[in-house]
């Protein structure tokens, strides 16, 4: 299995439409989020899903095991999962994903805003309030200026999503060009008196609320170094604070003394008196530490020949949940011989999905995808166009017909190598890729490569990389997430590590498709949905990609820990799990 | 009775250490177990297409088999529990199906260790045979010819003995696979057999040239050296005529061993998929495959590991019949 790293960067500006929309349902994400109009009522309290803090559970160590670290402890920095995961203990933005279990999880609430925003200015202007009385670790008062401080840290430490999230804010265009002299003062206003903060934008922006709900949207103090903070661990505000860091040990989480509940939904108290990260151990000594009871989780996925053993000595403390993500097949449309569409759409006749998934771990663990949108995501619509047969769902490959369209193209015997990372998992489809392009006709070579480097490898033109089998998990649920990010023109930057149209797909007539869904996503949620099931069916007419599976994600918990709940949006909720 | 007299042949040095090998078991039983191993390594082919109806290379991953007269999954999907994992069939035991179980794309492990064994050994001698050419030559013209190119080529020897064998040999690899390497007329592409062959000669001419070389510095002072260049002769005949059949004996003691060296040198290397490249085989890269089969489907690892210990120690003894054979007082000091 594969490490469910983050996706990356993105360096060119994901266009918006400028036109103005209805003030109120700007905000309005209705299919996920909490709904605010320009009243900006609290959502946060008595909503569903939440489970009230059971204090007989507190206290006690959590375990945690890991391979290794995930780089710098800095929340406006660091871009993985691993981290994200532990940050959502740690710190706290304006808005944030409800911690809760299930679908409830993708729900925006307000964090260290006392409510959601009140949108003005045909969808422009956020006015947020911050909430009283939150502290950070370090006993000082968490005050509009540290907001302020913090967006304009954003892009003085070069956040690998300061070009992508946050661009639109008035002022970011310079300070993505100059973040030394980064100055937001006109994007990021904010009142002392008040409490207000008021973000302008160039462009309305109906996804803002997800954006300022990640960890990149974190609030530090405003003296925190306009650098990366590297393995200095910032003071926070959620009920934990870092005691300790050292990538080559371990990282090592004590409660906040500062910290008191403010919304249960937002941020609630956690269980543990420390959680402790620790790295260094194989994934296969992990898990057998963790089935010993000598560790309570382990962040990287069991190995393949462990996964019938905890299904079954285990099962009880095992949890299985499907993730809003895709592995797939990135073809190069700017390559021979897949710059030919019926080479592209032969690759997707032909590839044996069920054979993917068994080489993940079963039908258990994945399933087959044929659209861009994984299943249970918006805007996903069940549709298949390349499956033997026909029908909305994949059943088969048809080799037959691949064989047929890569004798139309007339590229067989052509050279194509494939890049893969180099893990078990990455690595055997890729050698299954291999064996099947040799069975087209083609003459394959494999290129697995450091799971540190490849995606970035595959991303720069310069690489000349024909076919890459690569993953892409979601930043926050909207279909724009990914469509927007992985095929629109504005995501290909030539000879770029951070040009996530890996595919190098530009059809600016689909383009034009996912402008109009971005703007009526604005208006009408559901409307724009459809419209992205439509954006979904014309891309995969083109086939710059080849979806293989949506993937799920395993977690193996010790026998003594209770209360796991599964977060869509950051996965398993650390703090909420008690030992005791 | 009149005397007969019986003329003396004189039986030469090659001819003694033959009769001398012979005359060791354990040499013998040796030769005998590699020659097996390259037997059924060159039967390959015949094995997959003729008994296990296989295609070695190309991936099964939903494909069936017979076991007991049922018909069976390759890669069978856990039933039990939480129905998590996919576990490839372990060995049948019946050469027809699947002997000794599949791989994690649903391939006879067998085929692939025979095919596997093939590329090995092809490299492991190709390495080695490279490897004692060239040390010979820049042994011999190192230590015959002396001053400046004596000196030049033992900083060079000394320049790639600085490097720790395996460092040396990952680093070219990690380098040379990507793009090949041109040298010359000759260009060797990324993924050919004969990139790690000359990887693996490369880093070890130093281990071979640099007793050589003191041995030619030896033999320049023996006495027929310098009647042969008394009596007029050219440098290349005195190297040709005179040094080199005396540095042979070496050189061929060295052949087995550096054989088994590069063996292993060449596991290790496809075993961190720097060495031979799928979808070719070597024993290095099926235990690379079964790595993620410890747990479950050992066989895929220890299968082609008992295969290179078996070979490696099969080679290690002979090599050392052989030097028994050539050098008797390197027997004699052995025992003393």
């Amino acid at each position: 299995m594969t490490r469910p790293w983050r996706g990356p960067a993105v360096t060119g500006p994901i266009p918006r439409r400028l036109r103005a929309v209805a003030v109120a349902a700007a905000l309005c994400l209705a299919v996920t989020t909490g709904c605010s109009s320009g009243s900006g009522a609290d959502t946060a309290t008595g909503a569903t899903g939440s489970v009230a803090f059971q204090p007989q559970h507190q206290g006690g160590d959590l375990k945690l095991l890991a391979k290794s670290a995930a780089g710098t402890l800095d929340p406006q920095v660091n871009y993985t999962l691993q981290y994200w995961q532990l940050y959502q203990a740690l710190y706290d933005g304006l808005l944030a994903f409800k911690k809760v279990d299930g679908q409830d999880s993708f729900t925006v609430v307000p964090d260290l805003a006392e409510a959601l925003p009140t949108v003005t200015d045909d969808g422009k202007t956020y006015t947020f309030t911050l909430r009283k009385g939150v502290k950070f670790s370090n006993g000082a008062d968490v005050t509009v200026d540290d907001v302020a401080a913090s967006f304009k840290r954003i892009f003085t430490v070069s956040s690998p999503t300061a070009g992508t999230f946050y661009n639109g804010i008035v002022g970011a265009a310079a300070c993505l060009a100059t973040p030394t002299a980064c100055d937001l003062s006109t994007g990021v206003v904010v009142d002392k008196a008040s409490g207000k903060i008021v973000i302008h934008l160039v462009a309305a922006d109906p996804e803002l609320p997800y954006k300022l709900a990640v960890p990149h949207a974190s609030i530090l103090p405003a003296g925190s170094p306009a650098k990366d903070a590297g393995n200095a661990p910032l003071p926070t505000t959620g009920p934990y604070s870092v005691g300790s860091y050292d990538p080559n040990t371990a990282l090592k989480l004590v409660r906040n003394p500062h910290y008191t509940e403010w919304s249960h939904d937002a941020q609630p108290q956690g269980y543990s008196d420390t959680i402790t990260e620790s790295f260094g151990l194989t994934v296969e000594a992990a898990v057998t530490a963790v089935e010993n009871n000598q560790a309570d989780w382990v962040f990287d996925p069991p190995p393949a020949d462990r996964l019938n053993e905890i299904g079954t000595t285990y099962a009880k403390q095992v949890h299985v949940n499907p993730l809003t993500a895709m592995f797939y097949l990135a073809m190069n449309t700017r390559l021979a011989p897949f710059d030919n569409v019926k080479v592209r759409q032969a690759i997707n006749f032909a590839v044996d999905r069920a054979a993917a998934v068994k080489l993940y771990g079963g039908t258990n663990l994945a399933a087959p995808v044929c659209t861009f949108l994984p299943p249970n995501f918006p805007g996903h619509v069940d549709d298949c166009q390349y499956t033997a047969g026909g029908g909305t769902t994949w059943t088969a490959p048809d080799l037959a017909k691949a064989k047929q369209l890569i004798q139309e193209s007339g590229t067989a015997g052509m050279e194509v190598g494939i890049v893969t990372q180099d893990d078990e998992v990455n690595k055997s489809i890729g050698e299954y890729l291999q064996s099947l392009l040799t069975q087209l006709g083609y003459k394959a070579t494999l290129k697995p490569i450091s799971a540190n480097i490849q995606f970035t490898y595959i991303q720069n033109t310069s690489n000349k990389v024909q076919i890459s089998l690569t993953s892409w998990y979601q930043d926050y649920p909207a279909a724009s997430d990914f469509l927007n990010v992985l095929a629109s023109c504005a995501s290909f930057t030539p000879g770029s590590d951070s040009s996530i149209n890996i595919a190098g797909f530009c059809d600016k007539t689909v383009d034009a498709q996912m402008q109009d869904a971005l703007l009526t996503e604005r208006t009408d949620p559901a409307a724009a949905n459809a419209k992205w099931a439509q954006v979904d069916k014309a891309v995969m007419a083109q086939a710059p990609i080849a979806p293989l599976f949506t993937p799920k994600i395993v977690d193996l918990v010790s026998s003594r820990v209770g209360n796991y709940q599964f977060s869509k949006q950051f996965y398993m909720l650390v703090s909420q799990l008690w030992t005791k | 009775m009149d005397e007969v007299t019986v003329p003396l042949r004189s039986q030469g040095p090659w001819r003694l250490g033959l009769a001398q090998l012979r005359r060791n078991t354990g040499a013998m039983a040796s030769l005998l177990v590699l020659v097996v191993v390259v037997l059924a390594c060159l039967l390959a082919p015949l094995y997959a297409s003729a008994v296990a109806h296989t295609d070695p290379f190309a991936s099964n991953i939903s494909g069936t088999t017979v076991v007991g007269g049922a018909t069976v999954p390759v890669l069978a999907a856990s039933d039990t529990g939480l129905g998590l994992g996919v576990t490839p069939i372990g060995p049948t035991w019946d050469p027809a199906h699947y002997f000794l179980g599949s791989d994690n794309q649903g391939r006879d492990v067998m085929a692939r260790l025979l095919y596997g064994g093939r590329d090995s050994l092809l490299i492991g001698f190709a390495a080695a045979l490279l490897c004692c050419v060239a040390a010979t030559v820049v042994g011999v013209l190192a230590g015959y010819f002396g001053g400046v190119l004596d000196a030049v080529l033992a900083r060079v020897l000394d320049v790639l003995w600085a490097f720790p064998v395996y460092l040396l040999a990952i680093c070219l690899s990690v380098v040379l696979l990507t793009e090949g390497v041109t040298i010359g007329p000759v260009t060797i592409g990324a993924g050919s057999l004969w990139l790690p062959v000359l990887i693996i000669a490369l880093v070890y001419v130093p281990y071979v040239a640099r007793p050589l070389r003191g041995q030619v510095l030896a033999l320049k002072e023996k006495e027929f050296v310098a009647a042969a260049v008394g009596v007029g002769a050219s440098d290349l005949r005195i190297m040709r005529r005179d040094v080199l059949p005396n540095v042979l004996p070496t050189v061929v003691v060295f052949l087995p061993l550096m054989t088994a060296l590069a063996m292993l040198t060449e596991s290790a290397l496809s075993f961190l998929s720097v060495g031979v490249q799928p979808p070719q085989a070597s024993w290095g890269t099926i235990i690379n495959d079964g790595l993620g089969l410890l747990y479950t489907r050992p066989a895929v690892s220890i299968a082609p590991g008992i295969a290179i210990a078996l070979t490696a120690v099969a080679l290690n003894i002979f090599g050392d019949g052989i030097r028994d054979a050539l050098d008797p007082r390197a027997r004699l000091r052995g025992t003393a």
